[in-house]
């Protein structure tokens, strides 16, 4: 019980506590927790006849739509397409990411700020311009509407997720630790492959993680940038809500969606777990 | 520590990587030209057309309200979760708070328009975007509010309690001053999310409603034209001037890449 609270009569700080924590509790019960529940719910439904799902007394619950996704190897392609643009775009952002953190962590202190701050800027202004700005380069290149292009536009919406966990983790490092290693003979390769790297590993772990995820559902980016052919998990899931009007097929794809999400989060959970620190 | 030439330049390479691309928006943006391709000569003459733009400015003035409705409420909404998670460390709490913020923009879109639609046979509209722009936003505004005490001296409030001030009177003028900044922090926070958001409006926003985001996509699926140029411009305007504030109210929520 906090210090503020103990002079309270007990049912008078219980009504406290209920009176600050339910309403926003409530908010997101109904707003979010119930939403994600019905769409679980909603995957075991039949499509309407015009659209959203068939009256329950009617048709019931069917596992009709996971049949669908299973039979047809084009939904594990796309889902294979996703997690391999997903993967890239994570590599790319690491390859660019590493460098300039490491710059920013070894800067002097009252640099830093600005050097974070410059980061930050261009992911501050609005998504679809930051893709926009990427139909005007590349369209006169000829590289517009193609997978390459998705990856580029991918990075760059994504790249201060990696940057910031990286200088986040890389600025704790002790700088006697590489001192250490130069005293005993180490050359810069050795140093950064055998010190650096290895410590600032759970700080790629949590960089890939907040990359991967966003661009696994991404939908606009291929929209905006890609070809006929770069269609992933998000756009299928966006064309049965809003296109095809196959309400338990977008639900039973965005189920599948949720379920990649969590295993990524795992996977990434328990290797930083496995490194003994957080970024 | 060192900072070589070879830092120095990849370091250096992502910085362009980064502004480049914005910067060719806007400098295109005076471009007197059709085509964002070649550099012809200056000209103001987008913005004249952007303001012009009935469409765009209605889409404008909804995002507008839109944001400031939404981030009021998710701000009052955002703080008491934040006191709630920081004072009582409740289980469920976080758990709703946090993970809105973490999965996937489309999946919290896709499940708002099955609800809406299905469930509350809502007409989709102005309620539906409020409704999902304060339910994604409550998670920003409740971790800076939460850091923001977590970094406080739990004494200053025993002090007050020790000179005879109610918990009430500790709140008022103890705590909400303290956490103040904080508290601004997250309401620009939520208002900057809410007028950017694209992906979540796009799925609740119905054939009635647009807004900026919303009005930009349809621009630019359709052809480029210079007067994206103009309206991301000024955007990013707006999103630099509310930074600067920011950085003004609660400095330390620029800092370290929190």
């Amino acid at each position: 019980m906090p210090a503020s609270f103990s002079r309270l009569r007990p049912s008078a700080a219980r009504l406290t506590r209920w009176l600050v924590t339910l309403p926003p509790a409530l908010f997101l019960v109904v707003f979010f927790l119930l939403p994600a529940l019905i769409m679980a719910a909603a995957s075991f439904r039949e499509p309407g006849e015009f659209g959203g799902l068939a009256p329950l007394s009617e048709k019931g619950f069917t596992l009709e739509a996971y049949r669908f996704v299973g039979e047809d190897v084009i939904y594990a392609g796309i889902l294979a397409k996703s997690f391999l643009v997903a993967g890239a775009t994570t590599l790319l952002c690491l390859l660019l990411a590493y460098p300039l953190a490491l710059l920013i962590a070894r800067s002097p202190k009252r640099q830093r700020d600005l050097l974070v701050l410059l980061v930050i800027l261009p992911f501050a202004s609005n998504f679809l311009i930051r893709v926009y700005a990427w139909i005007i380069i590349l369209g006169p290149l000829n590289l517009l509407y193609s997978t390459t292009a998705v990856i580029v536009g991918m990075v760059y919406v994504h790249l201060p997720f990696m940057i910031l966990p990286l200088y986040t983790n890389l600025e704790k490092h002790d700088p006697a630790l590489l001192e250490a290693a130069q005293d005993l003979g180490a050359g810069t390769w050795t140093r950064f492959w055998r010190v650096t790297w290895p410590l600032s590993l759970p700080g790629v772990f949590s960089g890939a993680v907040l990359v991967f995820i966003p661009v696994l559902g991404m939908f606009a980016v291929p929209e905006l940038l890609g070809g006929t052919g770069d269609i992933l998990i998000g756009n299928l899931i966006k064309e049965q809500f809003l296109d095809n009007r196959d309400w338990p097929l977008g639900a039973t794809l965005s189920l599948g969606l949720t379920a990649a999400v969590l295993a990524v989060a795992g996977v990434s959970a328990r290797l930083t777990r496995g490194r003994g620190a957080a970024a | 520590m060192t900072r070589s030439p070879w830092l120095w330049a990849a370091g250096l390479t992502t910085y362009g990587f980064l502004y480049v691309p914005l910067a060719v928006v806007v400098l295109f943006s005076f471009n007197d030209s059709e085509l964002n391709a070649s550099w012809v000569g200056f000209t103001t003459r987008w913005y004249g057309i952007l303001l012009a733009d009935d469409n765009m400015l209605q889409a404008a003035a909804n995002s507008l309200f839109i944001a400031i409705v939404a981030s009021t409420v998710a701000t009052v909404l955002g703080t008491m979760a934040g006191i709630a998670m920081h004072r009582w460390r409740p289980k469920l709490l976080p758990f709703l708070v946090l993970t809105p913020v973490a999965m996937p923009e489309i999946l919290l879109g896709v499940s708002l328009l099955l609800f809406f639609r299905q469930v509350l046979d809502l007409t989709l509209g102005f309620f539906s975007i409020l409704a999902a722009h304060i339910t994604f936003s409550i998670g920003f505004v409740a971790i800076i509010v939460r850091a923001r005490l977590a970094g406080m001296d739990e004494s200053i409030f025993e002090a007050a309690r020790d000179l005879g001030a109610t918990p009430w009177r500790t709140f008022r003028r103890v705590t909400l001053p303290l956490i103040l900044p904080g508290i601004v922090a997250g309401y620009l926070m939520a208002f900057t999310l809410s007028i950017d958001d694209f992906v979540i409006t796009f799925f609740v926003a119905g054939v009635g409603m647009s807004t900026l985001p919303l009005q930009i996509y349809s621009m630019i699926k359709v052809a480029v034209t210079p007067e994206v140029n103009a309206v991301s411009t000024l955007l990013m305007a707006l999103t630099l001037t509310l930074i600067a504030l920011a950085s003004r109210f609660a400095p330390e929520t620029l800092k370290s890449g929190q």
